[in-house]
């Protein structure tokens, strides 16, 4: 885009035309909704089911939800789902085999026709979908699936305005302004939303969204039973300079909560060239080897294909799910596994994700959203473990 | 069917139908196959660099990668020889002639066959670690001319294990200079008995700064034999193993087979030797 437009201003209860127009424009719109105790991303059809007035509590091992005195709408951070699912699903068919009388003949997957909106991507899961990025399209080989949904992907970022004390967007440099890769970016202000474009795409939508904002507002001044005593509120128009300063303050609270950090000034190579460090024993003796942190992590790609095959074997169908490096089949080979104890399988998790992945994908794998500590069920802290083995280190 | 299937880069998934056209015994559990794509009758189809695989697919069973075997100048099948180990392999080894099965490929980054011109080459294989050299030793063949010397140590647990016996005799006379080696000596056997290492270590290598090593083999092996290698006054850089690990996607996307950095599938599974090295015998990586 040349010229980004200046942020636009709109009512909260506006969002729901927002919503509207993407499923006019046949998109499935998702994002966060409250669930199993929990903000996770679903099917959003109405502004009713997003998280208004829910917050989340977040430490090491402890996740919790908690009323909010106020009733903001994305007044959370982050929740144990990520985007990910979408783009690279838990559980796909990438083939199905069919025996005929010649032999057997292979059907490639068809091409995908699902078009998310994503309504609700904090800076640290636009930097996530970056490095996923790298990891599927940008090598010899595409995964197929992930290009298509990611070319008809719509982005709406949401910028946070609070952090939990698992945050570390700082440290990676990922947050927690969103600075690039959405369509169109949001920042909750008290009266509304502040809504930046960043894509033509983002600038259409916003249009369309906007002439929509009108006709309903028209609409609302001959309906007799609307509550709304003031047209303007159904406009989307140049946002305030007293609505700039409430976005800005807003954003600033979110940078001024994190108190995590990580250092990077010497990854990658720390801990490629500490594989005998006794801090991956002592690791090793805490963690669970559960895949937790994989699972939740947004950057996290392992996977594995199994055989679904029905009863009398005519009909088969390579089905790939999510795995994870903490899995000990993960490392079979030749009838034995490579990474046979909890420690040997932290240390291959942490030396890729913050080591070998800049050799393999030019980035770090980490986003420093604070998922894998948060959802470690004994609170071992990614941040804290790098720490160690750089203290047990001769410079 | 009138679309062509998508290149590998669109969809790296994408199963080609092959049908058992040949199938020779080697060695106890050992087979060679001769692999014909029903589909796949351009003349790009059977091409590949020496060292890479292919997947070979058996339905309800899986994957497993296999390296290729035969003349990459040939282009009338795919050749794959195969070691009953896992349950792919054991459901490979009881079809016939004329089954049909999955396969897709060619993955990975082979031998550097480019480097080698105008060098020398010790080729050490360790039983079947000859399959995915055997390519090389005909690429050298059908270019002899282009290379130096060329030596090929060979050793296997017994007699039985040395893979190709019968053709030794023509790479002696495309002037490779073949030795062979057995751990124990069986009834008949009156060659070397010992390790591969001990044969490198014997050369005596005209101009080391200008030879190359290719080894594939058990881990260990080749370890011993870079270590030979490095002794002889071969640069670290060029000498190039062939690695093995979990494969499933072989693109690079699945995340199975890494090592320290790499990825085996993709940047290997023939990777130079100094860069391997720092993590080829860290325990458990």
């Amino acid at each position: 885009m040349s010229v980004p437009l200046s942020p636009r201003f709109f009512a909260k209860s506006q969002l729901q035309l927002l919503i509207d127009e993407l499923r006019h424009r046949s998109y499935s719109v998702v994002g966060p909704t409250v669930d199993q105790e929990a903000i996770v991303y679903g099917d959003i059809q109405s502004i009713e089911q997003l998280p208004r007035g829910w917050t989340d509590e977040q430490s090491p091992g402890l996740y919790r939800l908690k009323r909010r005195d106020d009733d903001a709408w994305f007044g959370f951070v982050v929740g144990p789902h990520s985007w990910k699912k979408y783009l690279f699903p838990p559980k796909t068919t990438l083939l199905s085999a069919e025996k005929i009388e010649s032999g057997w003949q292979f059907i490639p997957r068809s091409a995908d026709k699902t078009k998310f909106a994503l309504l609700g991507v904090r800076a640290c899961e636009l930097a996530a979908m970056r490095i996923q990025d790298q990891v599927f399209l940008n090598g010899p080989y595409q995964d197929p699936l992930y290009r298509e949904r990611r070319k008809q992907l719509f982005v709406i970022a949401v910028n946070c305005t609070q952090a939990a004390s698992t945050c570390f967007c700082t440290s990676m440099k990922t947050g927690p302004r969103c600075e690039k890769g959405y369509d169109l970016a949001l920042t909750e202000i008290d009266s509304g939303f502040l809504c930046e474009v960043g894509s033509e795409r983002g600038k259409e939508v916003l249009d369309a969204f906007v002439s929509l904002a009108r006709r309903a507002s028209e609409g609302s001044s001959v309906d007799s039973n609307s509550t709304v005593d003031n047209v303007s509120t159904y406009e989307a128009y140049d946002a305030t300079p007293e609505q700039l300063k409430s976005a800005d303050y807003a954003r600033q609270q979110a940078v001024d909560q994190i108190t995590k950090h990580m250092e990077t000034s010497d990854l990658p190579g720390l801990l490629l060239s500490n594989l005998d460090h006794p801090r991956w024993k002592e690791v090793g003796e805490r963690c669970l080897s559960c895949t937790n942190c994989t699972m939740v992590c947004p950057t996290c790609f392992c996977s594995s294909v199994t055989e679904v095959r029905d009863l009398n074997m005519d009909r088969v169908e390579r089905e790939r799910t999510w795995d994870s490096c903490f899995n000990p089949d993960f490392s079979y080979l030749g009838g034995s596994l490579v990474r046979n104890d909890t420690a040997s399988r932290y240390r291959q998790w942490l030396t890729h994700k913050l080591d070998g992945w800049h050799a393999q994908f030019g980035t770090s794998g980490c986003v420093g959203c604070g998922r894998c500590i948060t959802w470690c069920p004994v609170g071992i802290d990614i941040t804290e473990e790098v720490a160690a083995i750089r203290e047990g280190t001769s410079p | 069917m009138t679309t062509s299937p998508p290149t590998l880069h669109e969809n790296p998934w994408f199963t080609h139908t092959v049908r058992i056209t040949n199938l020779i015994d080697e060695t106890e559990g050992v087979a060679t196959y001769q692999l014909v794509m029903i589909d796949g009758n351009s003349s790009l189809a059977y091409e590949f660099v020496p060292g890479q695989f292919n997947m070979l697919y058996l339905p309800g069973v899986g994957e497993s990668a296999i390296s290729m075997s035969g003349d990459p100048a040939r282009k009338d099948g795919w050749i794959h020889t195969v070691r009953v180990a896992g349950n792919v392999t054991k459901t490979l080894a009881r079809l016939q002639r004329g089954d049909t099965l999955g396969m897709r490929g060619p993955f990975g980054a082979g031998w550097p066959v480019e480097d080698l011109v105008g060098n020398d080459v010790v080729i050490v294989a360790g039983g079947l670690g000859m399959a995915p050299l055997r390519p090389l030793v005909y690429h050298l063949i059908n270019h002899r001319e282009q290379f130096g010397k060329i030596w090929l140590i060979l050793g296997a647990r017994t007699s039985e294990g040395l893979l190709y016996p019968t053709e030794y005799a023509t790479w002696q006379k495309r002037d490779i200079e073949v030795t062979l080696t057995v751990d124990r000596a069986t009834a008949g056997w009156n060659g070397h008995v010992g390790v591969v290492t001990q044969l490198i270590d014997r050369l005596q290598l005209p101009r080391p700064e200008q030879t190359h090593l290719m080894t594939c083999g058990p881990e260990v092996m080749m370890k011993y034999a870079a270590m030979s290698g490095l002794r002889l006054g071969i640069d670290a850089r060029q000498i190039w193993v062939s690695m093995e690990r979990n494969m499933q996607c072989a693109a690079g996307l699945c995340g199975h087979c890494q090592l320290g950095p790499e990825f085996i599938c993709k940047d290997g599974p023939v990777v130079r030797y100094d860069r391997i090295r720092p993590y080829l015998f860290v325990e458990q990586l």
